[in-house]
């Protein structure tokens, strides 16, 4: 079983959010980055099923150098070795193609990812890269099985999941509860400084660009209407909101 | 050329994100000074088609073939990519969901295509092709420019306000040719909560937290939800204590839902929880705790037990109607 798992290297999820150089760049001042959360329960279940089944698991992440720490965590919680394009992250299309060139040079059986980044929100990679493959890619991902070459998986849909069944290779975007989440251990954390991390160049280019970032204008203060008159909280939302 | 709208079912019936999608493809037409199409998978009655015109599609495509009745990823994306082929079409939106996204992505790598998720506006035509869309889960915006000769937008939920015309849309059935390479993934079967609202379509949204105490207090933020016709949405832990079913979890790891109006009863407000809901339109919190974090994203907050609040709203929300 070869598995490909790609990983972003993203804000934590409490990061406060801030822009530079007349709202055109990004400011990583003071930001702590972490591996994507749905990327890690795709690295857990990849992990999972190599344990299980023999194989190997290779991490790739589409980023500058920045991220090697990330892929180095990646490493120690048990992939055994990783890829990084150095390049940076732009553009949806532009990080699946580099994807799709990786697994093209190797016949992975499964290319694991999350089901979305948490910096762009985007959910698309995973079906550019199936697309570019022509293999089938499905989103998001609660539950993975193998019989053989045969994968059986629960899909989330609008209100419920769907059962399905396919034969690898596949591209998936996973999400909880596929896997328990893993945290590496200390002998972990060892093997992983001699793991090989493997840096190629990126051979596409972008096809979006940003001019400019905005944040959110600020909440107005909130109105506080006291528990003795809460039903009053009705008339406000009819009359003064209008929402209902 | 012209503007290509997915439109999307949701058992048998149109989903309302995607009328939405439809005027903002209408619209995003208009500025290109070409027609909008809808495109409809699957059967679907002749009126219910015609209708779509109310929206703004000058014209609907629709591929009566039974095998597209259930939802199929790559079905679905190559039977749209012969549609934008035959015609020409350049830009093609989708309402942002599950299956939208897995759609949208694919035709992304059959055409070489920009793709932005997540947009907010109709796009910016008079210099380029500029979209302004949300990033890092509602707490910035970007302006991006798509270079492709064909882009693809899904939109977020909001990003125009409809306004219904009356006119008929022309309806033109497209039979598509399909191989067994499109449904090489079985659909096994379909586990689906019946009735309620679906959460990321909602207008109105009753969501309750550990504040809680458990799942066998969910009555009384059902019976809110109901009298408002609102749906129902939980915090991470509740779902995780398998309190309430995944699919209600909303946040940074859940469901993103940007409803006219979110209640929040009995959740703290932290900063992955209100990630999921900060654009929401307007914000009620009720909570015992004056320091609750979630006040300060709140536009009406309510100091109190939710055991004594909730009920006399829900009789509040009936005694008015
Ligand atoms: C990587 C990561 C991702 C995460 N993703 C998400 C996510 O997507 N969604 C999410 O929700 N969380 C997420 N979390 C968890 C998040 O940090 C919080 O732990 C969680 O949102 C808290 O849920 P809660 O508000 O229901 O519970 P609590 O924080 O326990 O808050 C309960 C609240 O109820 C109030 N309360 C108690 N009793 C009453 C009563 N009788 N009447 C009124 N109020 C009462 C309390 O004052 C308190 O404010 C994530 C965390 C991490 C680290
Ligand atoms: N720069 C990147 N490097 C490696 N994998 C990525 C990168 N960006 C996105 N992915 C993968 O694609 C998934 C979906 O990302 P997105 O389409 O940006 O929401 C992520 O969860 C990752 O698994």
């Amino acid at each position: 079983m070869k598995i490909l798992v790609c990983v972003t290297n993203v804000p934590d999820t409490t990061s406060k959010i801030s822009f530079t150089d007349g709202d055109t760049q990004f400011n990583k001042a003071g930001v702590t980055y972490i591996s994507g959360p749905y990327d890690d329960y795709a690295l857990s279940r990849a992990v999972e099923l190599r344990d299980q089944l023999g194989g190997t698991v290779t991490v790739l992440n589409v980023g500058d150098v920045d991220s090697e720490p990330m892929i180095r965590k990646c490493l120690a919680i048990g992939a055994d070795d990783a890829i990084r394009v150095d390049a940076p992250p732009t553009d949806s299309y532009f990080v699946a193609a580099e994807i799709a060139a990786i697994a093209k040079q190797e016949n992975y059986d499964l290319i694991l990812m999350g089901r979305e980044s948490i910096d762009f929100n985007s959910g698309v990679v995973h079906g550019i890269v199936g697309e570019l493959l022509g293999i089938p890619s499905l989103s998001p991902v609660m539950k993975l099985e193998l019989d053989g070459d045969i994968a059986k998986l629960s899909r989330e849909i609008e209100g419920g999941k769907e059962d399905l069944e396919a034969k690898l290779p596949l591209v998936l975007g996973c999400q909880e509860p596929i896997a328990e989440w893993k945290i590496p251990n200390m002998r972990g954390i060892m093997t992983a400084r001699t793991k090989p991390l493997k840096v190629v160049s990126a051979s596409s280019i972008s096809t979006t660009n940003v001019s400019k970032y905005e944040l959110p204008a600020a909440k107005g203060a909130c109105r506080m209407i006291d528990a003795a008159d809460a039903e009053t909280l009705i008339t406000l939302l009819k009359t003064e909101a209008k929402v209902i | 050329m012209s503007v290509l709208i997915f439109v999307e079912l949701s058992d048998g019936a149109i989903k309302k994100s995607c009328l939405e999608a439809i005027f903002y493809g209408s619209k995003t037409a208009k500025q290109l000074k070409t027609s909008a199409i809808a495109i409809v998978l699957g059967e679907m009655g002749q009126s219910e088609l015609t209708s779509l015109g109310n929206f703004g599609a000058d014209k609907v495509v629709n591929v009566a073939d039974g095998r597209l009745n259930q939802e199929n990823i790559i079905a679905y994306s190559n039977v749209l990519g012969q549609v934008i082929e035959k015609e020409e079409a350049k830009v093609i939106i989708f309402a942002k969901s599950s299956l939208g996204d897995a759609v949208a992505a694919r035709l992304g790598g059959k055409f070489n295509a920009s793709i932005v998720a997540n947009a907010v506006e109709l796009p910016d035509t008079s210099a380029g092709f500029k979209v302004k869309r949300s990033i890092y889960t509602g707490k910035a915006f970007a302006f991006t420019e798509l270079t492709s000769a064909i882009k693809i937008i899904l939109i977020k939920k909001n990003a125009v306000v409809i306004e219904e015309s009356s006119s008929n849309a022309t309806v033109e059935q497209f039979s598509a040719s399909l191989t067994d390479q499109d449904f090489a993934v079985k659909h096994i079967q379909s586990h689906k909560s019946t009735g309620g609202i679906s959460l990321p379509e909602a207008d109105l949204v009753v969501s309750a937290g550990r504040g809680m105490k458990g799942p066998e207090n969910w009555g009384m933020v059902e019976d809110l939800a109901n009298a408002l016709g609102a749906a129902t949405a939980c915090s991470k832990p509740v779902s995780d204590l398998d309190w309430r079913p995944h699919h209600e979890h909303v946040g940074q790891t859940g469901i993103k839902v940007s409803p006219n109006l979110y209640i929040a009863c009995g959740i703290s407000g932290a900063i992955q929880h209100l990630a999921g809901v900060n654009s929401s339109k307007v914000i009620v919190v009720i909570n015992k705790d004056p320091e609750a974090p979630f006040f300060k994203a709140a536009d009406y907050g309510i100091v109190g037990d939710v055991f004594d609040i909730l009920p006399r709203l829900t009789k509040a929300v009936l005694a008015d109607k």
